[in-house]
């Protein structure tokens, strides 16, 4: 077991795979010579060379198109976007393109692809650069989504991300990239679809992904100095998502909190607190609450960007509500 | 690929005469949507894939792509089958006219997104180059599709990967009802992929052997010097856009002018000029022809609609894959 960081157990699964698949090549903004934006590609173009460490000029649509291309003529690619924000010029190859093939050619085409960069907001990047696009890709029926928050995670569903035989959008995040964690140093795979009970509890459920889930860890512990017992869900793969253990928990707690940082409308979160309110509706003891991002563009101010994102006291206060309690 | 001048004509032909058919069969809404046919543009399609070598090579289009799939020599029963959605289709009814694949007679597609095949191409021929297997890709696309970034970001990847690519501009001179002239800030298409150092070939598209002769040297450049091509070749569509298009915007005797430089007829023409065809065989021909469409259509008559259960299936690799 070592201590490592998000980014690094990125890189780690991207070497191991690398190294296992010849097939497999990373091709994106800055992910040779410069080492990766984020540093997360550190190391691989000395390693294995400028085929499969391979720059690309500033063109999203058309490299995120050539990695399509790439896919269904039988490699792996892992395309980079320097950020999701980026990615919007290259929906048109992810969502008619990379999503679509497989059903359109009646079965004939896989797209085995990993799109992958920082989603959601850091610091001082203003509107532009903070945005939350889960739900943009969740929507896509052919496409799968991960969003893990821990090291751990983040390394075990990279792997199995890159050996699945369809389109994965992957959501990191520049926060989340210098975050530690045990990571086994043995080989290990995390299966899509399973959420982790990050800590368990009895009084109510609170769901979340990627980053936020760690302030939903934070506002458990704040809850735990009141005598709460919050149980505590990463759902780390939004698309296939783990309805039944989301189910399970809450028919157990009776009250539930979900997390996203993205705005409210039609949400991941949105969608999960319909889910749970349609599926747990005679277990529930309280409404389903959604703690979101609020419903305006970042701005760039420091104190009105925390105001805008769902910090941990916000999440405290939304489960004191739903156990009817003294915020 | 038997690329004996009979056997290209033979296929130009079948091409006009399923293109004839499928038209019918939409006036008699056996077919629906959009359906774009390739009427006047054989030449393009037959002798382009008549250079290529379909044990390594790959071609991708757009939505125009019925003349791309027979001249790949696609099953026309299985394409017709495709154009009524059903089960028996290429894409088993699931990509209609827009959508044909089928990867073991190296057709990648059949895009409904003007230009989107471009990028996707451009990825293919990156397999190929990355395999080394010394296969070349042709990207099919029209003139509508000259002024998307989609194209001007591949030009540029083609090249500075040096990717064994050949671009087909098919200019029919229409992108739906706007004359190319009217939105090209240069006509000459081969001056601007020239600004990515890049070589264009101009062709007539209304001749087989002009169209055979640039796409024969562009490929080999492509295969052999791993140098991205454009080739722009000069054609007209007979038809609409699709089967709704009025074609307010240009006059029948526009097309009549074209239809007098008909590509079929003129190569009939020369081979008749120089004893290589007689009345005889090409009556041979166009009744070989007749009855493959005639098979084809009943081929798709007589075959059933998929069943209820394929809605789900084919979204992701296994079903339990699904959200």
């Amino acid at each position: 077991m070592s201590v490592i960081t998000y980014r690094e157990a990125l890189g780690r699964a991207l070497d191991e795979e690398m190294a296992r698949d010849g097939r497999v090549f990373l091709m994106g903004e800055e992910v040779g010579e410069y080492d990766g934006a984020y540093k997360v590609s550190k190391g691989l173009l000395a390693k294995y060379g400028p085929d499969r460490v391979r720059d690309t000029p500033i063109a999203e649509l058309g490299f995120t198109g050539a990695g399509v291309g790439a896919a269904i003529a039988g490699l792996r690619p892992v395309v980079e976007w320097m950020t999701h924000n980026f990615a919007l010029l290259a929906m048109d190859q992810v969502i008619n393109e990379a999503a679509k093939m497989r059903y359109m050619s009646g079965g004939q085409l896989s797209v085995p692809i990993v799109f992958r960069g920082p989603n959601g907001p850091a610091e001082y990047l203003a509107s532009q650069h903070s945005q939350s696009f889960a739900s943009f890709w969740a929507h896509v029926p052919g496409l799968k989504v991960l969003a893990p928050s821990t090291p751990a995670d983040a390394y075990g569903l990279l792997k199995s991300a890159i050996r699945d035989d369809d389109p994965v959008v992957f959501l990191e995040s520049e926060m989340m990239y210098g975050w530690k964690g045990e990571v086994s140093d043995q080989e290990f795979l995390v299966p899509f679809g399973k959420a982790a009970v990050a800590r368990p509890g009895r009084d109510l459920t609170i769901i979340s992904f990627s980053k936020p889930a760690r302030a939903a860890l934070e506002a458990a512990d704040a809850l735990a100095g009141r005598g709460i017992e919050a149980e505590v869900l990463d759902l780390r793969s939004i698309r296939p998502l783990d309805e039944a253990a989301l189910y399970e928990s809450v028919r157990r707690t009776g009250r539930c909190v979900v997390v996203d940082e993205s705005w409210p409308f039609a949400s991941v979160g949105s969608h999960v607190a319909y889910l749970v309110s349609r599926e747990c509706f005679d277990r529930l003891d309280a409404p389903v609450a959604l703690v979101s991002g609020e419903d305006v563009p970042m701005p760039y101010n420091h104190a009105l960007e925390l105001a805008a994102q769902p910090l941990a006291a916000k999440i405290e206060a939304a489960a004191l509500r739903a156990l009817y309690r003294e915020v | 690929m038997d690329d004996s001048l009979l056997a290209l004509l033979e296929s130009m032909q079948l091409i006009r005469a399923f293109e004839e058919k499928a038209g019918m069969m939409y006036g008699l809404r056996k077919i629906g949507g959009f359906c774009h046919l390739y009427t006047g543009q054989e030449a393009v399609a037959v002798g382009a894939v008549s250079v290529l070598d379909l044990g390594r090579d790959y071609v991708l289009t757009g939505y125009r792509d019925h003349g791309h799939a027979l001249a790949l020599g696609m099953d026309p029963g299985a394409i017709m089958a495709e154009l009524f959605g059903k089960a028996t289709g290429v894409s088993r009814g699931k990509g209609g006219s827009m959508h044909l694949f089928d990867p073991a007679k190296r057709m990648l597609g059949g895009n409904g997104i003007v230009g989107a095949q471009i990028p996707v191409a451009t990825g293919v021929a990156l397999a190929q180059a990355y395999r080394g297997d010394g296969g070349v890709t042709l990207c099919f696309f029209g003139d509508g599709a000259f002024h998307q970034g989609a194209l001007h970001e591949s030009l540029n990847l083609a090249k500075v990967w040096s990717l064994p690519i050949v671009y087909v501009v098919e200019n029919n001179q229409w992108g739906m009802g706007t004359n190319w002239k009217r939105v090209s800030s240069e006509e000459d298409f081969t001056l601007t992929v020239a600004g990515y150092g890049m070589k264009g070939l101009s062709c007539d598209g209304m001749d087989l052997a002009s169209v055979r002769g640039a796409l024969r040297e562009a490929v080999d450049r492509a295969r052999t010097a791993r140098e991205p091509c454009l080739v722009e070749a000069r054609t007209y569509r007979y038809k609409g856009h699709s089967m709704s298009d009025p074609q307010k915007y240009r006059s029948r005797d526009d097309v009549e002018e074209y239809r007098k430089r008909d590509p079929i007829d003129a190569l009939k023409g020369r081979m008749t000029d120089s004893g290589e065809l007689t009345e005889a065989r090409w009556a041979e021909i166009a009744a070989r022809v007749d009855a493959k469409v005639e098979a084809a259509v009943a081929f798709a008559e007589a075959s059933p609609e998929p069943a209820s259960g394929e809605l789900y299936t084919d979204v992701y690799s296994s079903p339990r894959a699904a959200g």
